[in-house]
């Protein structure tokens, strides 16, 4: 690190932190309040491998001066502050910018007014948006209320009741040196579950000096916003659980940015110190976008505006994918533009998946795996990680029948639909879900049970309980991974026709028993005819709303409500024998 | 429509010849299909061009259908089947079916085609050739009707298409075809000329009493190898709003042997130069 004294037009003295090598892509980062550029630490060191990293202390933070009268925090001055910094640091190259909190405000400012023009490259904003911004939302939601926009205005108003604490006077700065302040934001920092368990303590006198900030600009932009345009590639990351910044505040802003990407981020308010490895790779995206033309898929996931598909640049892999619901998914999926991976035992059936959906969407790629064998199914969630990316859907579907007596049913019998139905989804939750918690941007995992799950039945004691273990599983892990923004949603179908039936084994009989039983059950579920490409769309809904349970077929949806109403009864229909044939 | 007589090989000269005509028909008219042009309009020039030519009565009279109408996506009465006002527009698939008959000699044949570029047509298009390999050989190999339509079931699931032929009256992917004697006038009913009519149910009258059927589908009725004689064969096949098919004469010998009455087709043709440049 490389530490030197700018001096800002008006005579202040500000303290920049250069890091790497100054040939590669400047990035510049800013800090909020009340932080100093220690915040940047985690991002920096690896961000630094790459690019020529920029911190300083905004005035009146860390080690750069801080002027006494309020008038030197306006707002046109701190992006004066921004502009000297930058070209000092890179006078002939524009830079990046990547902000977070009271710095993103400042940023914003640069980005949208005349004095930078040129000067940025693209800017990276987590928690922080533009105050004209801002100011136009909040008159929106009162010009035009709706519920859900009044609910919106509501639940920022709540979030910014400080700002209206910080123009008083005296009771801030009694706040701070009481230790009240602090120890409130360590307190609502520790609502992130990845924050460390002692999160840094803000010093007192960035804390003080900082409180300028607000009474500087806040009722002068929020109170009369002005029209703001932003023409340089911005993309917004929005933390999910930020108690400061609503998520709607920081994205409804399309109109004022044609260039924007929204990433909704698992995550409180200071992201760059909980998760610096997101912030670091979702600015590298941008800015190897920016410099190069590349574009990663998570990037084009997150642009705004233009009519896309509604699964447009999403990865969605699918075990089972070679017949069935599996296939039929696939193929919905990629009709709203995801891409396709496509897993199956049989690898001519997933090809054959894979080459059907790259005719209704893009490019799909066919894999041959068990889902019963667990180092298999590393290899393969591996090998989908560095070919082609992070799933942000997992589809759970593969799975087999069994049906028969319990004395009959051999161990051999046990343990093979143990293995497919139940270990299948749990390597397929263990490979994935890791890989989703990693990225910190969430994800949605499908696994696919039955009816059977909640239907107990005299003649599928080895398939039911390995549904119903699915169904327990799933709802487990969906309340472990909800902190981290994966949804976990079963799927219950009910009698869907496909070649599951015919692929059954009902145990005890002989092979022509087994063969009539198997049509026997392949005339009931056609007759039946509710398709896989039903079952298909329902799934894709599953995924949109994160739905915990989706019974699929109206009779799975009935045996529910009776589970769950008269229990009694459906114990008692378990007894009758419904195997046709 | 009578199949009782076994067709000699001047009388299948004069099948083969009027299957020509017909496939020569939907294919000048599908290749001069335009843009705005109506189901109604298309069907209308088969039927002139065909009359133009000597045919005086129709087993039915000819269909035509555009875009998701080729896979019969949400057809629920058989008045669905007959031509409508929507329009062809670039990319859409069309499929153009018609059922001359000339001097009492019959043909039934389906033609399908696209406007423009369509991959999914295209896909669709080249694994329909693998259905006409796979029925002659099982017919051949004396399977039951009931056990190919299984085979055709089980190749179209494979391949991750849907079964279309099912929505066809009777769920029949074939029915047989013969040469038509009647007194009667040349008369429409519900689209089928009642000649043809007469004979059909005249044979589905015979052929109940040997408990079979002229009909070719998956019901307990086609539980028999196939009679000898010709059958109109038209398997069809769907993906999302694409739907593909053929239709052509199989003739089956008395002694069990099959064959397609004429390989120089146009969907013929499209295959084996497929297989030839691959």
């Amino acid at each position: 690190m490389r530490t030197r004294q700018i001096t800002a037009s008006d005579g202040v003295r500000l303290a920049v932190q250069e890091h790497g090598d100054r040939t590669n892509p400047t990035i510049v980062a800013v800090h909020g309040y009340p932080d100093d550029h220690v915040v940047w630490d985690g991002a920096v060191a690896a961000l630094a491998e790459r690019y020529h990293v920029v911190t300083y202390d905004v005035r009146g933070a860390g080690h750069s001066e801080a002027p006494t009268q309020r008038s030197a925090y306006g707002l046109d001055q701190l992006e004066c502050d921004l502009a000297v910094v930058v070209e000092e640091v890179s006078p002939y190259a524009p830079v990046h910018l990547l902000a977070h909190d009271w710095g993103s405000i400042q940023a914003w400012h640069a980005v949208t007014g005349d004095r930078m023009r040129g000067r940025i490259a693209s800017f990276t904003s987590v928690s922080g948006p533009c105050l004209d911004h801002a100011g136009h939302w909040f008159r929106s939601r009162l010009r035009r209320p709706s519920p859900k926009r009044l609910r919106e205005l509501v639940t920022q108003l709540a979030c910014s009741g400080y700002i209206g604490f910080f123009q008083l006077p005296l009771l801030p700065e009694l706040a701070w040196r009481s230790r009240l302040l602090p120890r409130l934001l360590g307190t609502l920092e520790r609502l992130d579950p990845a924050a460390a368990a002692q999160p840094a303590r803000p010093s007192l006198s960035d804390g003080l000096r900082g409180l300028a900030l607000y009474r500087a600009n806040m009722l002068a932009r929020l109170g009369g916003p002005r029209e703001r345009r932003a023409d340089i590639p911005v993309q917004v990351l929005a933390p999910t659980g930020d108690p400061f910044v609503s998520p709607a505040l920081q994205t409804d802003i399309a109109r004022w940015v044609p260039d924007l990407r929204i990433r909704r981020v698992p995550g409180g308010h200071w992201l760059p110190r909980t998760r610096p490895d997101v912030v670091t790779r979702c600015t590298s995206e941008l800015v190897e976008d920016v410099e190069h033309g590349r574009q990663a898929r998570p990037l084009r996931r997150a642009r705004v505006g233009g009519k896309r598909p509604r699964c447009a640049d999403q990865l969605v892999v699918i075990t089972g994918a070679g017949s069935g619901i599996g296939r039929e998914t696939a193929l919905a999926f990629a009709e709203q533009g995801a891409e396709i991976v496509a897993a199956d035992r049989d690898q001519t059936a997933a090809a054959r998946t894979a080459e059907l959906a790259g005719l209704l969407g893009p490019q799909a790629t066919p894999y041959a795996v068990d889902v019963s064998d667990g180092a298999a199914m590393e290899d393969f969630a591996k090998h989908v990680q560095t070919e082609l990316g992070v799933p942000d859907v997992v589809v759970n579907n593969a799975g087999i029948g069994v049906a028969g007596p319990f004395a009959e049913t051999s161990v051999e019998d046990w343990q093979r639909v143990i293995d497919v139905n139940l270990w299948g989804v749990i390597h397929g939750c263990r490979a994935f879900a890791a890989q989703m918690t990693d990225r910190g941007e969430g994800g949605q995992i499908v696994n696919v049970a039955s009816a059977a799950a909640y239907l107990p039945s005299r003649t599928l004691s080895a398939y039911a309980t390995t549904k119903s273990a699915v169904l327990t599983l799933s709802q487990c892990l969906r309340a472990e991974l909800a902190s981290s923004g994966i949804g976990v949603s079963t799927v219950c179908p009910g009698f869907v026709h496909t070649n599951i039936t015919a692929r059954t084994r009902f145990v005890g009989l002989n092979d022509d028993g087994q063969q009539q039983r198997q049509q026997a059950a392949t005339r009931m579920y056609r007759r039946r005819n509710f398709t896989p490409d039903r079952a298909a769309r329902e799934i894709l809904r599953t995924v949109e709303t994160n739905a915990a349970l989706t019974p699929i077929t109206p009779e799975a949806t009935a045996g529910l409500v009776l589970s769950r109403l008269t229990p009694g009864l459906l114990r008692a229909a378990a007894r009758a024998d419904l195997t046709p044939g | 429509m009578s199949h009782s007589a076994v067709v000699d090989a001047a009388e299948l000269a004069r099948f083969r010849e009027l299957q020509q005509l017909a496939y020569e028909a939907a294919q000048s008219v599908g290749e001069g299909l335009e843009p705005g042009v109506t189901e109604r309009q298309a069907a209308r020039r088969i039927r002139e061009y065909l009359v133009a030519r000597g045919v005086q009565d129709w087993f039915h009279t000819p269909f035509a259908w555009f875009g998701d109408r080729t896979a019969f996506r949400r057809f629920k009465v058989p008045l669905q089947f007959f031509p409508t006002n929507r329009r062809l527009a670039e990319g859409m698939p069309f499929i153009l079916d018609c059922a001359p008959v000339r001097d009492g000699y019959v043909a039934d044949i389906g033609y399908a085609g696209c406007l423009g570029e369509n991959r999914v047509f295209e896909r669709l298009m080249d694994d329909l050739g693998a259905y006409r390999q796979l029925i002659v050989e099982q017919v051949r190999a004396g399977n039951t009707l009931r056990d190919i339509y299984g085979a055709v079931d089980a190749l179209i699931s494979e391949q991750g298409y849907d079964n279309r032929h099912q929505v066809y009256p009777g769920r029949v992917i074939a029915h047989q075809v013969g040469k038509v004697h009647s007194r009667l006038p040349t008369f429409m009913v519900g689209g089928f000329g009642i000649r043809s009519l007469q004979t059909l149910f005249g044979d589905l009258l015979v052929e109940r009493m040997h408990h079979r059927s002229p009909l070719w589908a998956d019901g307990e009725i086609s539980n028999h190898p196939a009679t000898p004689g010709m059958w109109a064969v038209e398997p069809h096949i769907g993906f999302r709003g694409v739907g593909v098919k053929f239709e052509e004469i199989l003739v089956v010998t008395t002694d069990g042997d099959a064959y397609w009455l004429d390989d120089d087709l146009p969907h013929v043709r499209r295959w084996s130069g497929k297989v030839a440049t691959a």
